[in-house]
């Protein structure tokens, strides 16, 4: 369903690191990004420490009008080319972090820069960079698909005759190309998910936000979602995503952060957060059903079903024991899963860790 | 290498596209409406009471309305223009497009502006060819009728803005141009001089700005006013000012868009 990209289409990395020499080198207040469509003027130059970050925080705070205390003065780093996940429980502040990034929500206090830009200082260079995938469908309905397309790369400055090729080529890329001239609210719900995608990316952003890109698709569109992400991804697009699916999180993302009550509890990168995890639980489907009581030295065992295992193993611990064990007394195992996914489980001891506090 | 006032370019005409192409898309609820309203005031007003009224300032009473009643087009068409264009991307989310897209505030409030204004106009064109089938239009002074007409359509379309970021229902979107706006159009001096009022009524819609246009554009067109014409651009650019500053400050702040 989603065709590859073509390596011209995104920003690389290569460039990404020019245009971080660019500003070691000039000093005169013309500012061109190695994107097409993102050249503006300033007067303000990013420093070089926060060029290296496709997006910096720094004590950002958000009260609502009622009281609700949704960011407690965070800092967060993403660098460039990265696939960051942030993650937390409904409520957490993570929709309220991606607010205020993308101009949408207002903070209190606190600063963020985007690829070296501050959103309250350099706004328009800042949001030229940025492409949003938003958690609700929230295009005008009545709209036909490849007119929303145009007119948003008209909003960051691409005349019709650059957005009207670029569009073609988004909608064919994401499948959508025989629905081009369909009003939006006709599209189906995958469709419109796609459609979302494509309209972030119309003006090649560099920072690619994801709220909840793929909440309620199904499997298949899921994995080539995936698929297309990790695809801009290694062609130089930094993307940040939320997800209520850890499985996406620890397939696509190589850095993470858990956020709750307001307040970044975790942030790391995927592999030391998943070495963490001291042990894990397998449930195993046995060929027979267990007649005799079992015993598995410093394993803890637990009888699920007639012929339903669940064991807990310690990090320690090696696989093979256990199967080298099961054989030893004819128990023939058929399959194998994890009880949870790994980083489920961790995510669930930190976010109660923070209950507990 | 396109610069930063190019940019700006391209996203208003982008936005001013958009707001036209909407109206157009659905005509039968933005262009067809008032000219069969407006058919039904020259034959009732004009025509069939207008008879029996006889002449006013001078003008066979048909012929003495036409320039309100195409005002009257105009200023409402801009507004809910506005209103409805704007209140329904709040409501459908799809203003979040402009908001995460590097567009000044000021260009937005000026694209939706322009947006009403081209629907105002469109429906003045629309409303006067109406007229030309049931009287004789003679503009007397092209430049005030219209400068006239753009600039009221300016402010209704402020005004119509404002009803937005503030509105949260459709029912308060249609609030202020039933309550407010509709009893100001029919106490502007649309229908009759002022002449004709006691005093008192003549110095309380000295109050009204729709007075103002009114009489204004009747200038334009007839050569005959209530108001001096250039009192009444006078404040005509005074709303203007205070309105888009109220609607940029609005915008600024986040009112109604942003949490």
């Amino acid at each position: 369903m989603f065709c590859r990209l073509k390596p011209d289409s995104v920003i690389t990395t290569h460039q990404l690191n020019e245009e971080a020499t660019f500003y070691a080198h000039k000093t005169t207040v013309t500012y061109q990004s190695p994107s097409k469509h993102d050249t503006l003027t300033t007067s303000a130059l990013p420093t070089i420490t926060n060029i290296l970050k496709a997006l910096s925080i720094q004590q950002l705070s958000k009260v609502y009008d009622n009281g609700i205390k949704a960011l407690d003065g965070i800092d967060l780093d993403v660098e460039q080319g990265d696939f960051f996940a942030l993650l937390g429980p409904n409520g957490a502040g993570k929709s309220t972090t991606i607010g205020v990034i993308t101009s949408l929500i207002t903070k209190n206090s606190g600063q963020v820069t985007v690829f070296g830009h501050d959103l309250d200082t350099e706004t328009e260079l800042a949001k030229s960079h940025l492409g949003l995938v938003p958690q609700e469908f929230n295009f005008n309905g009545f709209e036909q698909v490849k007119a929303i397309l145009i007119t948003q790369a008209g909003y960051y400055g691409m005349p019709a005759h650059e957005g009207e090729p670029r569009a073609d080529k988004l909608l064919h890329q994401l499948g959508l190309w025989e629905k081009r001239d369909t009003p939006s609210r006709a599209l189906s719900g995958g469709m419109k998910r796609r459609l979302m995608i494509a309209r972030a990316l119309i003006h090649n952003p560099k920072l690619l936000i994801l709220d909840e890109p793929t909440a309620g698709v199904d499997i298949e569109l899921r994995r080539s979602m995936w698929g297309f992400l990790q695809d801009i991804n290694d062609q130089g697009t930094t993307i940040i995503l939320t997800t209520h699916y850890l499985e996406e999180a620890e397939n696509l993302c190589r850095n993470i952060a858990i956020i709750d009550q307001g307040n970044i509890v975790e942030n790391t990168d995927m592999k030391s957060l998943l070495n963490r995890l001291d042990k894990e639980v397998f449930i195993l489907d046995l060929a027979e059903p267990l007649t005799t009581e079992l015993k598995l030295d410093n394993m803890h065992i637990a009888k699920i079903g007639s012929s339903t295992l669940e064991v807990e193993i310690k990090k320690e611990q090696a696989l093979n024991d256990l199967f080298t064990n099961l054989s030893e007394q004819g128990i023939t195992v058929t399959s194998m899963k994890n009880k949870a996914n790994r980083l489920e489980a961790l995510f669930l001891s930190l976010v109660e860790k923070t209950v507990d506090k | 290498m396109p610069t930063q006032r190019q940019h700006h370019w391209v996203a208003l005409s982008t936005l001013l596209t958009r707001e036209i192409r909407r109206f157009i898309r659905i005509w039968p609820q933005t262009l067809l409406p008032p000219a069969i309203t407006m058919t039904l005031y020259f034959v009732i007003f004009g025509n069939l009471i207008g008879q029996r009224i006889g002449e006013m300032s001078g003008f066979a009473y048909i012929e003495y309305i036409a320039p309100g009643i195409i005002m009257m087009a105009v200023i409402n068409n801009a507004y809910a223009n506005v209103a409805s264009s704007f209140f329904s991307a709040k409501f459908q989310n799809h203003i979040e497009e402009l908001l995460i897209a590097p567009i000044p505030n000021h260009l937005i409030l000026a694209g939706y502006v322009m947006g009403g204004v081209a629907r105002g106009l469109l429906v003045g064109i629309i409303v006067t060819i109406v007229a030309l089938f049931f009287t004789k239009l003679h503009v007397q002074h092209l430049f005030i009728t219209l400068s006239m007409v753009i600039l009221s359509a300016v402010l209704f379309s402020l005004g119509g803005f404002i009803n937005a970021i503030y509105g949260k229902s459709f029912d308060q979107i249609a609030i202020i141009p039933t309550f407010i706006l509709t009893p100001l159009t029919y106490l502007g001096g649309i229908f009759y001089s002022i002449d004709l009022l006691p005093e008192f009524w003549q110095q309380a819609s000295l109050f009204n700005p729709i007075l103002y246009m009114v009489n204004a554009f009747r200038y334009g067109i007839l050569g005959v006013s209530d108001i001096p014409v250039g009192l009444a651009f006078g404040v005509i650019m005074l709303f203007i000012v205070g309105l888009a500053s109220f609607a940029l400050y609005l915008l600024n702040r986040g009112t109604g868009l942003r949490h």
